[in-house]
């Protein structure tokens, strides 16, 4: 389903150059939840802009359900992000001064639907993230949770191949978060790919597979279950690289 | 996304914040509010130095001396009028009225009066528009032929001389001599002429006992003949035949001057048009003013809104936005704000152009094409100083639209 090779990003900020990503390779799968994990300014973000279309890389393929989407115009951009991708960010990203059934009905205005259409699906989709007795309520009448949910509906709406959630938990508190992680992994169960950027190791363990990132390239990448094995069973590999924080292995222990 | 979806997009994010589309809306609110009621006002203004123009009569060309070339003297005589009266010669004048006259003391019973005595000739009064009466009639061709001692006085003389009684079968003194009142004038209130203080009495009349001067020749003058053209398209062959006749009337050499001089009404309608138009066009161009001062505001509005909502921007290209589609949101946004504003300042700019009227004592229509230059002008300053803006949030990328705080 995706296809990165060798992808290549840097930000210019003057005399400086930041090579956020190095001659990254990815591979994903359909259907899979991948969880992407590594210290902070190791890159996970740019990848997952390029990943969702919101940015290109300089260099490398990126081939996204067989096609070939590095270097493409704002526009098109615009109509995969609308159809074909659903992104989820940390900050939640949503309007302000606008009802829920509105925010989630928005990629459809743009998608060309009729008024019904729209309406229908965006409340089909408030009630998938139950949320179904909140259409009318503006985000500052909701919960941090809440208001996550209504960005996980909007993401939904179009019906995406892929959802991409760039730390969906860390602006939540923890049990909060677990519920948003049960919602992604019930989307998941209903045949979408779910990628989600994380620092909690309990959010790894939930994954079918988790990637590390480092200094621009992926690090490595292992199975959910041996995720784990190595968390309860070893010492964290990445601990000074904050991949893995030390609450994990008590919580771990524990288990 | 098509242009209805657009434009209830922009609407929505306009009423999400009401008070700062409203201040913006102020700029082409006062720009249009300032074109209509200037151009109103300089259409009233128009409109009455024309009716003014208008009243005095229809297609008249007044011949009085050239004083340039006539040392001194004046140069028509009743010889004239009688030349001009002949179709054959002047096939473009309908009909030629004269008039001589001096300032008189005119008294009645214990009451008297400073005015001017115009002698008549009988048709003047259907030539000048003076026919309608408050009592009595007017002068007729009898009392020219036989010098009656009859006139006709203005509403303003009558009421100076008469003020208690009704003027028509009296008798008034000039110079020395009394004459019955046969008529008084309906009040003109014109500002062009001051018949409402004036006496007519027959030329002939006057010619015998109250013209002084004479011509050149020693002949007894008239001050000035009313010839009215056929019709309007006739005019400027009146004008040449006119002058034709009475140089020859008055043998003048093929090199030399006039001694008389022609003004028309239709070049009197012309010249208080170029004055008018210079001030309507003047008024307007103020009124441009202030309306661009208005589109510089919504421009400056508009970018600070987008620079404010550069987060939304953002957020509605990272859910699938194409650059139309905000470039469509951000004009609609400009030109819905000058549209309503437009409309608004319609609406102000009439209930001052009223008012205004009211206090200077004019009628300051309200013409539909005022209104529609008006609207399409806020219109268009909608969209000329909303291109900007509109280009700018549209170009934004969304990942920096969304990282900005
Ligand atoms: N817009 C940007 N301009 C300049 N540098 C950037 C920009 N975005 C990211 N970076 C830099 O690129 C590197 C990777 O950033 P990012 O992908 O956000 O990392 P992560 O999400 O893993 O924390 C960091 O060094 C960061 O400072
Ligand atoms: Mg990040």
């Amino acid at each position: 389903m995706i296809t990165m090779r060798n992808i290549t990003k840097s930000y210019h900020m003057g005399e400086n150059v930041v090579h956020a990503l190095r001659g990254l390779d990815l591979e994903v799968r359909e259907g899979e939840f991948l969880a992407i994990m590594g210290p902070s300014g190791s890159g996970k973000s740019t990848l997952m802009n390029i990943l969702g279309c919101l940015d290109t890389p300089d260099s490398g393929t990126y081939l996204l359900g067989g096609e070939d989407v590095s270097q493409l115009t704002d526009d098109d951009q615009a109509r995969i992000r609308g159809r074909r991708v659903g992104f989820v960010f940390q900050q939640f990203n949503l309007l302000p001064r606008t009802p829920a059934l509105k925010q989630v009905a928005l990629p459809l205005m743009y998608a060309g639907l009729t008024r019904e259409e729209r309406m229908r699906r965006a409340r089909a989709a408030l009630e998938r993230v139950g949320l179904g007795d909140r259409t009318d309520h503006r985000p500052d009448e909701l919960s941090g949770g809440q208001q996550q949910r209504v960005a996980i509906a909007r993401a939904l709406v179009n019906e995406p191949n892929i959802i991409l959630a760039d730390e969906p938990t860390g602006a939540l508190d923890t049990h909060t978060g677990e519920e948003i992680l049960a919602l992604f992994e019930e989307l998941n169960e209903q045949g979408i790919t779910v990628i989600v950027i994380t620092h909690d190791p309990d959010v790894a363990a939930r994954a079918g597979r988790v990637v590390w990132i480092r200094d621009g390239l992926v690090d490595h990448s292992r199975d959910g279950a041996t995720a784990l094995v190595a968390r309860v069973g070893n010492p964290p590999l990445t601990t000074e690289e904050g991949g893995i924080p030390s609450r994990a292995t008590t919580k771990g222990g524990a288990s | 996304m098509n242009l209805s979806e657009s434009l209830l997009t922009a609407l929505d994010s306009l009423r999400s914040n009401k008070l700062r589309a409203a201040l913006t809306m102020l700029g082409v609110i006062i720009g249009v509010a300032a074109v209509i009621a200037l151009l109103s006002i300089g259409n009233g203004v128009t409109a009455s130095i024309n009716d003014e123009i208008n009243a005095i009569g229809t297609n008249l060309i007044v011949i009085t001396t050239n004083a340039d070339n006539s040392d001194g003297y004046p140069t028509l005589t009743l010889a004239d009028v009688v030349a001009l009266s002949d179709p054959s010669r002047v096939p473009a004048v309908a009909d030629v009225a004269a008039s001589v006259g001096a300032g008189f003391a005119v008294t009645a019973g214990g009451n008297s009066t400073r005015t001017s005595v115009e002698g008549v000739t009988d048709n003047y009064f259907r030539v000048n528009n003076l026919e309608e009466v408050a009592g009595g009639g007017l002068l007729t061709e009898n009392d020219v032929d036989t010098r009656a001692r009859v006139a006709v006085i203005g509403d303003g003389v009558a009421e100076d001389l008469f003020p208690d009684s009704y003027p028509v079968g009296q008798s008034i003194k000039i110079n020395g001599a009394s004459y019955e009142v046969v008529g008084v004038l309906a009040p003109s209130g014109s500002a062009f002429s001051d018949t409402d203080s004036s006496v007519f009495v027959p030329i002939s009349t006057a010619q015998a006992r109250l013209v002084t001067n004479r011509t050149r020749q020693g002949e007894k003058p008239v001050s000035a003949i009313l010839a009215q053209a056929a019709n309007a398209d006739v005019n400027e062959a009146a004008l040449e035949q006119i002058a034709e006749v009475l140089r020859e009337e008055h043998g003048i050499a093929y090199a030399a001057e006039d001694d008389f001089q022609l003004l028309s009404q239709a070049d009197l309608l012309d010249t208080a048009g170029q004055i008018t138009g210079t001030l309507t066009a003047f008024l307007g161009a103020i009124a441009g003013i202030s309306l661009l001062v208005g589109g510089i505001g919504i421009m400056n509005i508009m970018l600070v809104s987008v620079t404010e909502r550069t987060r939304e921007i953002g957020i509605r290209k990272a859910v699938g936005a194409l650059r139309r589609d905000i470039l469509t949101q951000f004009l609609l946004e400009s030109v819905v704000l000058s549209l309503i504003g437009g409309i608004a300042g319609i609406i102000l700019g009439w209930i001052i152009a009223t008012i205004a009227g009211r206090a200077i004592d004019l009628a300051a229509p309200l013409d539909v094409g005022t209104v529609v230059l008006a609207t399409g002008f806020a219109t268009a300053v909608g969209l000329v100083f909303g291109i900007y803006p509109a280009w700018r949030a549209a170009g934004l990328r969304p990942i920096e639209a969304l990282r900005y705080e």
